[in-house]
């Protein structure tokens, strides 16, 4: 045990690397799924021993081959980036039970095993993106991840999963992209990768070189914001998510989108904060009006969406955006409210999407035309669903009014009154897109063409209902979600200039 | 110790108690008997758990339970004060005859989805009660919500496209207005005072100036559209599609008076009362409310479906218990809290007999009621008795609540209120009265003239229930000085 305990960080990142070369070397499915069930339920012990011990004494700081930072890889954890760590390992955990069967049904026997090797690499970029304490790497994790996410997608039995892929490839592809010059900027300007390093040269820096840090500034928000899929960057995100291999929507959109999001607050708060005064620079102001647009206008098309898949899709956009204000709030109770959504939005969000992938398992649909009574035919799933709907509105006892509450107090600090009402509208548009899918789900009568559907087998139950159970519980006890998040909240902001 | 211990128990029990049964119910899905006996015995126990909590409140004991700190300022915990005491027994008191009238209604009408049915009505009984125990205004919201998502399905129940469509705007409505002005007006409550406790006295008091204060009252009384103040009472006409023990029991007692039950306490131990006074910043509130009397009177008045006419008259009488509150006065406040009580024993009872006469002859218009007084005796004898409590005759419950209510709005200078409460007995005699009439004196219109009439009641378990609510109404005139003195306790004891 003493051996393995001070490199866990590394070993977060190795062990689903080694799992995914096995996979690909795996002829049969059933044996690569066994192999990513196995990786995927180890990772959240080290990412748990993780954030306890970042907790407990302080950042953990682990040096990769033994190379002294600056001029080694650094892996650095912290209370923001443990919380997302533990959150992207105990997701990635909790909903493979539910793969074996909807994967089997959905993706050739023969793709199989590729199929779990895409997910084990793209598992080893999102823990890299946010573990590794050095901005270069953190590019590398990305590629990594936005490639396997690529496949991942692409598998999908719709042959409009292609152009998906490809859609979201070009994007993906601009936004890495930016992303990298941004840090090549930030390289020229201070000779460093690592970002502890790169922040405290930024802070020393001199007047002139003012424009080019606010250029790099610039370029990586606007890199980071197409992969986290921010208003109006958003457009690969709906039909990704919709063609997607079902089980591979749920897990991209629990965890793809919110490492982006750690990224960008980590740059943010981190690196840039300490250097430069934000209040100088339109930077917040802009994320804000944006995010606000993602929330009334992506929730706004949400509710004329009738595939079901789209529609969680669109509300995915708008959920990100009750993120981002957070972040650009940038204030305690703001950013405590943008990061506890993080971990909120990414269960509810995986709970609604395993419910989607539950009905296609059992009635090959998602159109919302056809789903008719499916309330009454496949009722444990359903009322997962609502349960999981209702945190998506806000309802209080679920996880969505924490965040909420802390998002409005943030705005309540800044003395933005007309910002509580638009936070609070944004929910009623929610209510009205969940409430037409739960009207026709539970008050129409069942059609024929899903008179045989039936709740689907306890192996994928049982990740939707702990999943939709956890929106409960986190709204009732909020001491590991708002607690870390306001923790981490506290460290950001205590770090600005 | 021990004695403390055992009122918090007693109030996590009434608080659960309905969750569980809840929970039971389904289990006996293919055995009726059985399920119904479940709400029986869940109600008897429920209400048995009030009345033990009754004691100590009586003797000025504020028992406390204290259930989780969710987030800094979001605390779930209950505490029993005088208004939720009353307003717990009440709701607890009614569900048992109104499950015994359920049970009547529902296998008369051989309604579907029953088990469905009782389990949302026990969940919404246990959000009543979490309501009225609340201690702060974050564990009230939380069973507010829960109680307008619990009513939707059984607002729904019909499961047609009426149904539907009514069930949309209740869901909208109620669900809006809370999430759009109420959720806004406690967040700004946190700000301005840093506590969400329900404490005697207020605790806005200097924390904010008098137009603040009035817009902050604003919010709280359009938020909490459960109280179905003008012009956000759609969603109580709407709502009459449910069956009627649903009409009966929750729109014209729990859901409603959870809404003025929320406003008055939002309005004394909130706001306090002496602050509202002092800044008048619920002036306003008293123009608001004798407007809605008088308006929702008249539409109630020209109304020919009975549970339309009757959910107008609810949106009037509710709005008696809102200007009860903007009065800022003791003497307001009691008049309202004696008001939710003597209003839910006379509605109850109204809407027990607009069941009746659809179970036994299916007719939902006032128009088709001629001289059916001579076949439901019973039924509209009852009637009778509570259309004199709404309107405020002795010896009914009602005459207390008018009597108070006026005597308050004289005190406080409100002559134009008086005059309002007055012309609102004389139309609650026009709507109501004429039905009475209607069914005793005037001939049957059906083809069946000469044939002298034979009694035919709906089932007993049905006339039971609304005789006994009938009853109710009487008993609570003799029994006024118990209720005031145990609501005065909330205007005056610490």
């Amino acid at each position: 045990m003493n051996a393995v305990w001070p490199h866990l960080p590394a070993l977060l990142v190795v062990l689903p690397l080694l799992g995914a070369v096995l996979a690909a070397f795996l002829r049969r499915g059933s044996t690569a799924f066994a192999l990513a069930l196995i990786v995927s339920l180890i990772l959240p012990f080290i990412a748990g021993a993780l954030l306890w011990q970042a907790l407990a004494t302080g950042p953990i700081s682990y040096h990769l081959g033994g190379w002294e930072p600056p001029w080694g890889i650094e892996y650095r954890v912290d209370a923001l980036n443990g919380f997302v760590l533990v959150l992207i390992a105990a997701v990635g955990a909790a909903i493979m039970p539910f793969a074996r069967r909807s994967v089997a049904l959905e993706i050739a026997e023969e793709r199989l095993a590729w199929f779990y090797s895409m997910y084990l690499l793209c598992l080893t970029g999102l823990l890299g993106i946010a573990v590794t304490g050095d901005a270069f790497n953190a590019f590398v994790f990305l590629e990594i991840s936005s490639l396997s996410s690529y496949v991942l997608i692409a598998l999908g039995r719709d042959r409009r999963a292609l152009l998906a892929a490809f859609q979201y490839l070009i994007m993906g592809t601009i936004g890495a992209t930016f992303y990298v010059i941004g840090v090549g900027l930030l390289y020229l300007l201070t000779g460093s990768l690592n970002m502890v390093d790169i922040a405290a040269r930024l802070a020393a820096a001199a007047p002139t070189q003012m424009p080019a840090i606010v250029a790099a500034l610039g370029f990586i928000t606007v890199g980071i914001s197409l992969k986290l899929a921010l208003f109006p960057l958003h457009a690969w995100l709906p039909n990704a998510y919709a063609y997607a291999p079902s089980w591979a929507t749920a897990f991209l959109s629990a965890t793809a989108t919110k490492v982006a999001i750690y990224l960008l607050v980590r740059f943010f708060f981190s690196i840039f904060g300490v250097s430069i005064d934000f209040r100088d620079l339109p930077i917040t102001e802009i994320i804000i009006v944006l995010s606000l647009a993602a929330m009334v206008i992506a929730s706004l098309i949400a509710v004329f969406e009738t595939n079901l898949k789209r529609m969680l899709a669109y509300s995915s956009v708008a959920q990100i955006g009750y993120i981002t204000l957070g972040v650009g709030l940038a204030n305690q109770a703001g950013l405590t409210g943008g990061l506890v959504h993080v971990v909120n939005h990414a269960l509810m969000k995986a709970a609604l999407f395993l419910a989607v992938g539950a009905i296609f398992y059992r009635v090959g649909t998602v159109r919302l035309a056809d789903l008719a009574g499916i309330g009454r035919k496949m009722p444990l799933t359903m009322t997962a669903f609502t349960v999981a709907c209702f945190g998506l509105v806000g309802t209080p006892g679920t996880s969505g009014f924490i965040s909420k509450w802390y998002l409005a107090l943030g705005a309540l600090d800044q003395g933005w009154w007309w910002l509580v009402f638009l936070i609070v509208g944004s929910s009623l548009i929610a209510l009205v897109y969940v409430g037409r899918v739960l009207e026709v789900a539970w008050l129409r009568e069942p059609t024929p063409a899903i008179a045989h559907a039936s709740d689907p087998p306890l192996s994928m139950l049982l990740p939707l209902i702990v999943l939709a159970a956890a929106t409960i519980y986190f709204g009732i006890d909020t001491e590991w979600t708002a607690g870390i998040a306001d923790t981490a909240a506290k460290a950001l902001l205590g770090g600005l200039r | 110790m021990t004695a403390a211990l055992s009122t918090e128990w007693l109030i996590l029990l009434a608080v659960l108690t309905p969750f569980v049964g809840a929970l039971i119910i389904p289990l006996f899905h293919k055995l009726p008997n059985l399920r119904e006996t479940v709400t029986l015995v869940t109600a008897v126990l429920l209400c048995a758990t009030v009345i033990r909590l009754l004691g100590p409140v009586l003797d000025g004991a504020r028992p406390e339970a204290q259930i989780i700190a969710v987030a800094p300022g979001l605390d779930l915990a209950f505490k029993v004060e005088p208004l939720g005491m009353l307003f717990a027994f009440v709701a607890s008191a009614l569900w048992i005859v109104n499950s015994i009238y359920s049970i009547g209604y529902m296998r008369a009408n051989n309604e579907p989805r029953q088990t469905a049915f009782y389990v949302c009505f026990a969940v919404a009984l246990g959000s009543t009660i979490g309501i009225a125990f609340a201690k702060n205004l974050f564990t009230l919201f939380l069973f507010y919500e829960a109680l307008t998502l619990s009513t939707y399905p059984l607002v729904t129940h019909k499961r047609n496209e009426e149904a539907v469509r009514a069930g949309r705007v209740y869901l909208i409505l109620l669900l809006g207005t809370s999430l759009m002005l109420f959720l806004p007006a406690i967040i700004a409550t946190w700000v301005l005072a840093g506590t969400l406790d329900f404490t005697p006295g207020g605790i806005l008091a200097g924390k904010a100036g008098a137009p603040v204060i009035a817009i902050l009252l604003a919010l709280y009384v359009f938020g909490i559209g459960k109280a179905a103040v003008m012009p956000l009472h759609f969603w109580l006409p709407a709502a009459m599609v449910a069956p009627t023990p649903v009409s009966a029991l929750l729109h014209a007692v729990a859901v409603v008076k959870a809404g003025v039950f929320t406003v008055l306490k939002v309005v004394v131990y909130i706001f306090g009362i002496e602050t509202l006074g002092s800044t008048g910043a619920s002036t306003w509130l008293v123009y608001v409310a004798c407007i809605c009397i008088l308006l929702a009177s008249l539409i109630a008045l020209s109304k020919d479906n009975l549970k339309a006419r009757l959910a107008y008259s609810t949106v009037s009488q509710l709005a008696y218990v809102v200007l009860g509150a903007a009065l800022a006065t003791s003497a307001g406040v009691v008049g309202s809290a004696v008001q939710i009580a003597t209003h839910a024993a006379g509605k109850i009872t109204l809407f027990f007999c607009a069941g009746a006469i659809y179970v036994a002859t299916h007719k939902t218009e006032v128009s088709q009621l001629d001289g059916l007084g001579r076949t439901m005796p019973f039924t509209f004898f009852a009637f009778f008795l509570a259309s004199l409590s709404i309107i405020g005759l002795p010896p009914l419950g009602g005459t207390w609540s008018k009597w108070l209510l006026t005597l308050a709005a004289a005190d406080a200078g409100y002559l134009i209120a008086v005059g309002v409460l007055v012309a609102s007995s004389l139309l609650n005699v026009a709507y109501l009265l004429s039905i009475v009439g209607r069914a005793f004196f005037l001939p049957p219109r059906d083809d069946d003239h000469g044939v002298p009439a034979k009694i035919k009641e709906a089932p007993l378990a049905c006339v039971v229930p609304l005789s006994l609510t009938a009853l109710a109404c009487i008993v609570l005139f003799f029994q006024i000085d118990n209720i005031e003195s145990l609501v005065a306790g909330a205007v005056t004891g610490r």
